[in-house]
């Protein structure tokens, strides 16, 4: 295919070489420098797609990431969903195609790289075009530390698409200087193809930079496709231009209809004849450029239509010389056409009333009603915006710290003043900073520019193509028109954020960057009230879309989350361990032997910590190390037990309670010294317990004298549990005395075993007779190899954590965080004994003597066993009670609790639950219902201690 | 995200922290002399200030000691930082 409507010479693209695309099933070529929709235009084609609640065929309304009409699915190199004819860098072997309204993620993973940086800066500016340019190398030659982005393939923002000229030659050759001399400040960081996307405190910005999109399947696999950069700046400086807004007329989406300042883009940039005919549309001088550089390009331009009664006498002489005939007083009220723009309808226009139409031919519709400073970044950090009568725009409306806004974006819109403008900010950034400016920071001279005309601020033409505004558009995206808009105002909306919901103007991927300001106006006209009062919906990044690929980086997959493993990981790898993850832990949960299901093979771990031996890796237990001479004090207030009167060598059960008397965790204390205990908390508790400690201590009690430490990862803990234990462990430690007598429950010990320093406790979480052995990591697998070596004779059985949840429920001991909730005491759970009715005050104690905690009615923990002997209750199920003639109540049923723990039990032969129910001590012996797959099961409530409940097993 | 001026560590970002609530309600002396009321108020009740509002915060992911700050509610803004041994700031 050929590419008739591009120009014989100009533009930014590279025409020594040619490029390949497909685009809907057909050929085109292009040039590297060219955008898919450059291509397309090139090609002579404007429609890209149709629209998504109402099928008109749509084109490419503007050049870059404003266009609201040039929606593309991408297929090769990956298919992407979303994107914009217009922001799509042409690459060879790109496929794409039109999209009504909606695309189709990939089915396949992506699999390319993204990644992200964190970057500090002194002064970060946002825009390389003349402000952002000006304002950056005045930054630079301070010697400051400076980072400049811009979304665009090259610096020059404007420049890019006009015909400027500074210091008496083309502009772009300044743009090149300044890109040269920031390149060799070594402070300056300047990234292209990079979207300042989200402003947030504290000088935050979120870019995102497309580093091998442009390279299409040449992409080298080990450069990240894209890349969010992190950006911390002492001062943000945003020169992000202004986005031409459309007057809003009567079919007014028909493909061919463009912005003015888009057309002299394709023209300036892309070397890229929108149309062989045109008619210009304006409010305001600057679309006077377009129809003149188009006309020079070879375009004939139809006439100017000037809704200005008088037009613009500045330019009127320049218009005449190019025989361009300009209409003052006049609008377009419509278009001709299907799938691209045969006529304008122009008609006579004053005191807002409208003539009667005449046709103008043409291909190409450009459209002005003046600039939109891109107000975005200010917004987004909650900077006020105020409406100016004069752009009919809002522009920032007040200073921030540390974020100023120059250039177009703030409202200046001639090239001398942006250069100004730009030198002007950036030397305020420094001066609060208290950087000096370099002496030497000379801007290039402008022409001197007349002064234009004054706009006419115009939001939409009268309709008099009697649609009543059905074929008005305000958001192309979202096919939302005038007479929506009348409709919202009509059911009494008032509110601009109301209008946007009720309408879903501004609410599609572009985010109403060309329809959010005329919604502004058009809903201030029909309500008859100052635009200002009507305000704007708020803005929000991302400025642009993002992916979320790119958001996620490198924490994707197994770099998601930290994994934390034991010393024995490997072991239980190769032991075949079938894991469950304890928080960031991976934890055995049970070890299958062939043929087993978890079912059987929990029977089996259970059957033989119960009546031989089994082996446990406790290793994720939470271990905090208190130092100190008045460590003892501390754990005093915030145990629920004594802790002071604990002998060294002695280990004590202890529980901690919130203020409100809850219980939070519990665990074990061991006494090493006078100053010095450990303590073992459950694994998911081990940092809040942590945290809780030291809050205490620093925030309450600072003259207390103690120190807290983690030293979980310091220390393997296995323990070794069942009747058969005491042989393992004296075999592998014959210089412990391992009797009752010398070694008794509740103690630790520590031994040496070939140099390596061991501890040993007597604490059991299963009721058996059971020693726990800490020691090093390092030797950690060599000592549970010890430990299997000698418990063979006696069948010794590696257990996980589901055994372990078997035998402990079954001895009703409870895990903190399943079987309670954030709502129970320790007498709820039976635990008044590990209360100490000597201490003065400990955490918690004073709220256990509040009236709802004497309630006889609150939930406790009890056991149930179903009275079939078979049901395994689901852990979660509620508990109903039968009314007195043994009929369920009548709904809502009123629950009594629910189950928190169930298990199926081999020493008991049946299942058995753990429950928390209402006043369940004085209901032991009855029978309650527990609702099962539709069907009611009887269960009868026993105490929470099924397995022997004298405790004469755990001496052996 | 904000920065947040950590009294021993300088300005870090806020992820780092952790928030702790109202500051300057001290654990009772002798909470077993309250009434019900007078230890539920301690338990239960807080200030929910719109502007200034003096807060406790925590620099959990770094140096992990406790700190004050006044903080605008309504805006966000951090005024200013104290240790915790310093009284609270006289603010206008
Ligand atoms: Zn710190």
């Amino acid at each position: 295919m050929t590419s008739p409507f591009r120009t014989a010479e100009g533009g930014r693209i590279d025409r020594a070489t040619t490029l390949e695309f497909t685009f809907d099933g057909q050929t085109h070529t292009g040039h590297p420098g060219d955008t898919l929709a450059s291509a397309l235009l090139a090609a002579g084609r404007h429609q890209i797609a149709t629209s998504i609640a109402l099928g008109r065929p749509r084109g490419v309304a503007a050049a870059w990431a404003e266009d609201p009409g040039g929606l593309v699915q991408v297929e090769e190199p990956f298919p992407e969903p979303m994107l914009l004819a217009t922001t799509v860098e042409l690459s060879d072997g790109l496929v794409a195609h039109g999209l009504p309204g909606q695309g189709r993620l990939a089915e396949v993973a992506d699999s390319a790289r993204y990644d992200g940086v964190h970057h500090h800066v002194d002064v970060l500016v946002v825009g390389a075009g003349p402000a952002g340019l000006a304002a950056a190398l005045t930054a630079a030659r301070s010697g400051a530390r400076v980072a400049l982005v811009d979304e665009q393939s090259e610096a020059g923002g404007s420049l890019l698409g006009g015909a400027d000229r500074l210091d008496d030659a083309p502009a772009m050759r300044w743009v090149a200087a300044a890109v040269a001399e920031l390149a060799a400040h070594p402070e300056v960081l300047h990234l292209q193809r990079t979207t300042a996307f989200g402003s947030y405190d504290d000088g935050f910005v979120l870019a995102l930079e497309r580093r091998t999109d442009h390279l299409g399947t040449a992409a080298p696999k080990q450069v990240s496709r894209q890349r969010v950069w992190r950006l911390r700046a002492r001062s943000v400086v945003v020169a992000t231009g202004a986005h031409e807004r459309p007057v809003v007329f009567a079919d007014n989406d028909r493909p061919g209809t463009m912005l003015a300042g888009a057309a002299r883009t394709f023209l300036h940039r892309y070397g890229v004849l929108p149309g062989r005919q045109a008619v210009v549309f304006t409010t305001n001088d600057s679309a006077y450029d377009a129809a003149l550089d188009l006309h020079g390009a070879g375009v004939r331009v139809e006439a100017v239509v000037d809704a200005r009664p008088a037009g613009s006498p500045q330019r009127r002489e320049a218009c005449e010389r190019a025989g361009i005939p300009v209409l003052p007083g006049a609008v377009v009220v419509g278009t001709r056409g299907v799938e691209r723009v045969t006529h304008a309808l122009v008609a006579p226009f004053a005191d807002g009333e409208v003539g009667a139409a005449s046709p103008i031919a043409c291909d190409l519709l450009l459209v002005s009603g003046g600039w939109n400073p891109a107000v975005h970044l200010f917004s987004q950090a909650r900077g006020r915006l105020v409406y100016d009568e004069t752009l009919g725009a809002f522009l920032p409306g007040e200073e921030l710290d540390g974020l100023s806004v120059t250039g177009a974006a703030a409202g200046v819109l001639d090239l001398a003043g942006c250069l100004v403008d730009g030198q002007r900010v950036a030397r305020a950034a420094l001066s609060a900073l208290a950087v000096e400016p370099a002496g030497e920071d000379r801007l290039p001279t402008a022409p001197e520019e007349v002064v234009p005309a004054a706009p006419l601020v115009l939001w939409r033409v009268p309709d008099t193509s009697g649609a009543e505004g059905t074929t008005s558009f305000v958001d192309l995206q979202r096919d939302a028109t005038v007479a929506d808009i009348a409709r919202a105002v009509g059911a009494g909306l008032r509110s601009i954020e109301h209008i946007k919901r009720y309408t879903t103007i501004g609410t599609a991927h572009d985010q109403g960057k060309t329809s959010g300001v005329l919604t502004s106006g058009i809903t201030a006209e029909l309500l008859g009230v100052p635009v200002q009062d009507t305000g704007t919906t708020t803005f929000r990044p991302p400025y642009t879309p993002v992916a979320f690929a790119a958001l996620a980086g490198r924490d994707r997959g197994r770099l998601f989350d930290p994994e934390r493993v034991t010393a024995l990981h490997d072991w239980h790898v190769v032991a075949g361990a079938v894991f469950e993850d304890v928080g960031q832990w991976k934890r055995p949960r049970y070890y299958p032997r062939p043929g087993e299901d978890m079912a059987a093979a929990v029977l089996r771990e259970c059957a033989a910590a119960r009546t031989g031996v089994g082996i446990l890796d406790g290793s994720t237990l939470g271990k905090i190390d208190v130092q100190g001479p008045d460590a003892a004090v501390l754990l005093d207030r915030l145990y629920t037990n004594m802790i002071s009167s604990l002998k060294v060598g002695s280990v004590r059960y202890g529980v901690m309670c919130g203020v409100d008397g809850m219980v939070i965790d519990d665990g074990t204390v061991l006494r090493l010294a006078e100053d010095r205990f450990l303590l073992l908390t459950t694994t998911g508790g081990a940092a809040k317990i942590l945290d809780w400690m030291e809050e205490w201590a620093q925030t309450e009690w600072p003259d207390l004298r103690v120190h807290c430490t983690s030293v979980t990862e310091q220390w393997v803990t296995f323990p070794v549990v069942g009747p058969r234990s005491r042989d393992v462990i004296g075999a592998v430690f014959p210089q412990v005395d391992v009797s009752n007598e010398a070694f008794p429950f509740m103690t630790w010990r520590d031994t040496i075993l070939d140099g390596v320093p061991v501890r040993l406790a007597r604490i059991s979480f299963s009721g058996e007779l059971a020693f726990e052995v800490y020691v090093n990591p390092w030797y950690g697998v060599a000592v549970w190899e010890r430990l299997l070596e000698a418990g063979r004779p006696h069948g010794i059985t590696p257990y996980g954590t589901e055994t372990m949840h078997v035998l402990r429920a079954e001895k009703g001991y409870p895990i903190i965080g399943q079987d309670t909730d954030g709502t129970v005491t320790p007498h709820d759970l039976g635990m008044a004994w590990a209360v100490s009715k000597k201490k003065p005050d400990f955490i918690g104690k004073r709220s256990f003597a509040r009236p709802a905690n004497q309630d006889p009615l609150r939930k406790q923990l009890v056991g149930l066993l179903p009275v079939d002997g078979q049901t395994v209750l689901p852990e979660g199920s509620q508990i109903v009670d039968f009314l007195a003639d043994g009929r369920l109540p009548p709904p809502p049923v009123p629950m009594l609790g629910h189950v928190t723990s169930s298990y199926r039990s081999a020493e008991l032969a049946r299942p058995f639950a753990l429950a928390l129910v209402k006043g369940g001590r004085s209901r032991i012996g009855d029978t309650l219902h527990v609702p099962v797959d539709g069907a009611l099961v009887p269960v009868e409530v026993t105490g929470s201690v099924l397995v022997d409940p004298e405790g004469a097993r755990r001496d052996g | 995200m904000q920065l947040i001026e950590c009294p021993w560590c300088g300005p870090r970002e806020e992820v780092e922290f952790s928030y702790g609530g109202q500051a300057h309600v001290p654990y009772p002396d002798t909470p077993g002399e309250l009434t019900d009321e007078e230890w539920a108020r301690y338990v239960f009740f807080r200030d929910n200030t719109r502007g200034r509002f003096a807060e406790r915060w925590h620099h959990s992911a770094g140096c992990r000691r406790w700190f004050n700050a006044i903080r605008d509610t309504a805006t966000y803004r951090f005024e200013r930082v104290y240790r915790l041994d310093e009284p609270r700031p006289v603010t206008p």
